[in-house]
């Protein structure tokens, strides 16, 4: 008799029906899907049942319905069903959902309930955008400094404290304020301190005079390009639920200090997605000026001094203050409200900042119209192709003041298509920096297949050929290393199932080269055992010794592999970190299969004899 | 079926300045291919951009070239890839070229030729990206190699870790060689390749040391170099059968795998073939000409009786 532990037997048996239970999901298919999700807002159980009603009114019958992570997918047995879905649902509820076509697995509703689900797919395989930008992190410092400047000044101006002048030194991240006495210096220094409470100056002399100094720490830099990425991505994710796009997942992520990465699956306009999420746009409120007759400053050519000239979005001259009453990046949040008292408006709020500076102009204007201005920068070739920055700046909004309010008020008087887009503009005016996008990735549907196809080829004439291999040369322990490789494969798909890993096309190769990695084992192990019974060795402790002495080699060897996964996983990015996780996991169940999962199947197979003559080995 | 019936006993140690000369004669080729012809470094590394369309018939390169040239994109690299029907345009690094309409733009131009044209894909790389991948790509080759030749140190001699190193270096030159020699498009995907080389190359070289330090605990009588020796031989069968089946599944790759991994399977399969070589052949022999003894690996058994591992 061989011995082997009972339970490391019932181990392997465990370990491996969990795997197949995990990897079953893998087994049903793709249908044509719809997604649906709210801007800004998850959708609910009501809206489920609403729009399953809307369908069933039409005749059109979802094969599979079910709510996840606040987006409603509509899984359809074919595409004109998914189609015809789609056009019913937008016609019942006009710009309620976001609708995008995307695929769903036939994965029954039990199973995606207790958290089975199957492979996601990578962008290379499945077919979408993948956008890097990088956040211009200087330039949010550089607005920060820009503002205490202004702040600094409004300050002042507003105390009545003359001074010489205010300087921003980026390079230094240092704004200085000039005054020319010490009278004022300790008049100014109050006023500034009044308002800015919590600031660190300091008092310094430039040229003799006084001066008041605001140097920002190490840290407050960090904490403002933290926080430049951080709204970023907020914004980001934010213009990427917006209707125009339809995006079934997407992923927005941090990806080192400066940059963000998006992937977009199933998207194929990367020139679409760009132009929505690249606008570096701003927003200002301003008050309008109505004193002056802005057609009359169009037809003489002079504006009155103290405003601005602008245009609406329809082209209507407007006059506007010269003094910004809030900018954009002091708004935290817009969002539209179909129905309220007053009809369709648009919530807005501002950050604590913003707050002051709105509750003190609305308290001094009530009744007086303020006005939304839209700033979008571009950069583009011109006709002679030479780049030029190019700012259109735009007032998407006028309202009059109804009352005195601070850091959340509304606006009303829109129509619902209105008001749903400027929701989307002040939000999207909400950039913290300049955002330029430094890598993209576009993957068309077909190249998708494609790869699927080659890489699925691949894997089956790759894993047919070690099979084949090992069945001919090493006989039935051949075929019970073919048996440990399936059930490598099926563990593998079961742990990147679990985890939720994106499986690529280098993902795939992977898969490929992890089989080759098992069978490895396997040789090392049965090589091990001729090797014991060439040297005249029973075969009972042939089998004994060559599963412990192997172990050793298996293990150094292996470990120096998934070295290289690690690095590879902490250095890559995208479909090469798909390589490098699943390399990884590979290379732990292959150690798995091929050590205990072979050594049960072996003490199977010869355990229970008495007496074993001889191995086919 | 067994292709090893008996041990071979291959004098490995006597004829090592042979397999030297040989590694060196690689290296420095491979060297010297890389300074002579460069590498085709793919866009990852360089930045720009790869468009890839797809043509319902193979469609005339020439007329693809004048047609983008009249439409202004200027030093459009255009060739087949895979098929002669898929075609891909590269264009370098242009920091205000907007990127998000160059594939349109292209398919657009391709479209005039043959309007069946089907955009496959467009790849946009930064010049920054390219160049800081590049960096990253340096730096995950030498962190592979130092956190290996850690574990190596701390598994077994110096003598045998640094052996290891110096082997295992051997192919991801061997590797870079040959893609200065096809001038296949070296990619992030080839940095991927090769470090799996090394994790896997590495493999072959731990199990003839592992044999090593085996035998020569066993075996105190026979000579250092004849230890390497038996050890060698007695793995070989295992070596060269791993080999063979990871090289036929590797193929596979190369074979059916497509054009976006052809790269990547030929860095594995050239990885594959040169680390099988220096395991055998260069390993173990500079360990035996850096002054490896039997004492060396018998110390460790002293201070660390219980090194028997775990069973399985």
């Amino acid at each position: 008799m061989i011995s082997y532990p009972r339970w490391k037997i019932a181990l392997v048996a465990i370990v491996l029906a969990i795997g197949i239970f995990l990897a079953v999901p893998n087994l049903f298919g793709e249908e044509d899907a719809l997604q649906l999700a709210r801007d800004r807002a998850a959708v609910i159980d009501a809206d489920r049942t609403a729009v399953e009603q809307i369908l069933k009114d039409k005749g059109v019958t979802p094969s599979g319905v079910f709510l996840e992570q606040g987006r409603l997918t509509l899984r359809f047995k074919s595409k004109q069903d998914q189609l015809k879905a789609r056009d019913l649902i937008a016609e019942a509820r006009p710009g309620q959902f976001t609708i995008a076509l995307s695929k769903s697995s036939r994965v029954p509703e039990w199973m995606r309930s207790v958290g089975l689900s199957p492979l996601k797919l990578g962008l290379d395989l499945r077919g979408g955008v993948y956008l890097v930008y990088q956040v211009d992190v200087q330039g949010a410092v550089k607005q920060l400094l820009d503002r205490h400047e202004q702040d600094f000044r409004a300050s002042l101006r507003n105390a009545r404290v003359t001074y010489q002048d205010v300087l921003v030194d980026y390079p230094t991240y240092r704004v200085r304020v000039l005054f020319r006495d010490s009278d004022s210096f300790t008049k100014g220094r109050a006023a500034i301190l009044a308002d800015n409470r919590n600031m660190n100056l300091s008092d310094v002399t430039v040229d003799g005079a006084p001066a008041l100094q605001l140097v920002l720490t190490p840290q407050e830099i960090k904490e403002r390009q933290d926080y430049a990425v951080q709204q970023n991505i907020v914004i980001l994710r934010n213009r990427l639920n917006s209707p125009e796009l339809a995006v079934s997942e997407p992923q927005v992520a941090r990806q080192g200090v400066d940059r963000i990465a998006i992937q977009l699956p199933g998207l194929q306009n990367s020139a679409e997605v760009k132009k929505i999420l690249g606008k570096t746009a701003t927003l200002e409120f301003r008050m309008v000026d109505e004193t002056n007759n802005p057609l009359e400053a169009v037809g003489t050519g002079r504006v009155p001094l103290g405003s601005k000239l602008y245009y609406t979005r329809d082209k209507q001259p407007v006059l506007l203050k010269r003094e910004v009453v809030v900018t954009g990046d002091q708004l935290t949040d817009a969002s539209f409200q179909p129905n309220t008292q007053d009809g369709a408006a648009v919530s807005v709020s501002l950050d604590s900042r913003g707050a002051n500076k709105m509750l003190e102009n609305t308290r001094q204007n009530v009744g007086h119209m303020m006005a939304v201005v839209f700033i979008d920068r571009s950069r583009e070739k011109n006709a002679a192709g030479v780049v030029v920055d190019r700012t259109t700046e735009e007032v998407i909004n006028r309202a009059t003041i109804r009352g005195v309010f601070s850091n959340n008020f509304q606006i009303t008087g829109v129509n619902p298509i209105e008001g749903r887009e400027l929701a989307l503009l002040l939000r999207a005016g909400g950039l913290a920096a300049p955002l330029s996008a430094v890598e993209e990735r576009a993957i068309g549907p077909t190249l998708g297949e494609k790869n699927i196809k080659q890489g699925v080829n691949a894997m089956v004439f790759g894993m047919l050929a070690a099979f084949i291999f090992m069945a001919v040369y090493y006989k039935v322990f051949g075929l019970i290393a073919d048996v440990t490789l399936a059930a490598n494969v099926i563990l593998l798909t079961a742990l990147l199932s679990m985890l939720g890993a994106a499986l690529t096309l280098p993902g795939i190769a992977a898969v490929v080269l992890t089989v080759g990695m098992a069978v490895d084992a396997n040789i090392l192990i049965y090589e091990r055992i001729r090797e014991e019974l060439r040297i005249g060795v029973s075969p009972r402790a042939a089998i004994t010794a060559g599963f412990e002495r192997a172990f050793s080699a298996i293990f150094d060897s292996n470990v120096t592999a998934f070295i290289a996964g690690l690095v590879l996983w902490l250095f890559g990015a995208g479909a090469v970190r798909g390589f490098a996780v699943v390399l990884m996991l590979g290379i732990l169940t292959s150690m798995f299969t091929a050590v205990m999962g072979s050594r049960a199947l072996v003490q199977i197979i010869y355990g229970g004899k008495r007496k074993v003559d001889r191995l086919s080995i | 079926m067994e292709f090893f019936h008996k041990v071979t006993r291959f004098p490995f140690m006597n004829t090592r300045k042979v397999w030297y000369g040989l590694s060196a004669l690689l290296i420095i080729t491979s060297i010297g291919l890389v300074l002579l012809r460069g590498l085709n470094l793919g866009i990852d590394f360089t930045g720009g951009v790869v468009v890839e369309t797809d043509f319902p018939q193979a469609p005339n390169l020439e007329s693809l070239r004048t047609a983008l040239a009249k439409a202004g994109v200027e030093n459009a690299q255009v060739q087949a890839f895979g098929s002669s029907r898929d075609i891909l345009v590269r264009l370098p690094p242009d920091p205000n070229a907007k990127g998000d309409q160059i594939g349109a733009h292209i398919l657009e131009v391709f479209g005039a030729v043959d309007p069946g044209v089907k955009l496959l894909s467009t790849e946009v790389v930064g010049p920054q990206v390219g160049q800081e991948l590049f960096v990253k790509g340096g730096w995950a080759l030498f962190a592979t190699l130092v956190l290996i030749l850690i574990y190596v140190l701390f598994r077994f001699t110096p003598k045998l870790a640094v052996g290891a190193i110096l082997a295992v270096l051997h192919d991801p030159i061997c590797v870079i060689g040959f893609f200065a020699l096809a001038q296949m498009t070296f990619d992030l995907t080839a940095i991927a390749a090769i470090l799996a080389v090394i994790g896997y190359s590495l493999n072959d070289t731990v199990i003839v040391f592992d044999r090593i330090r085996e035998r020569a605990r066993t075996a105190r009588k026979i000579s250092i170099s004849q230890v390497i020796d038996e050890s060698i031989n007695q793995t070989l069968s295992r070596t060269l059968m791993t080999k063979l089946v990871t090289l036929l599944v590797v193929l596979a790759l190369l074979f059916f795998g497509g054009e976006t991994l052809h790269a990547f399977s030929a860095a594995l399969v050239i990885g594959i073939l040169a680390g099988t070589y220096s395991s055998i052949y260069i390993s173990s022999a500079l360990a035996l000409d850096l002054g490896l003894r039997t004492d060396d690996l018998l110390e460790r058994k002293l201070t660390k009786p219980e090194e028997v591992d775990g069973l399985p």
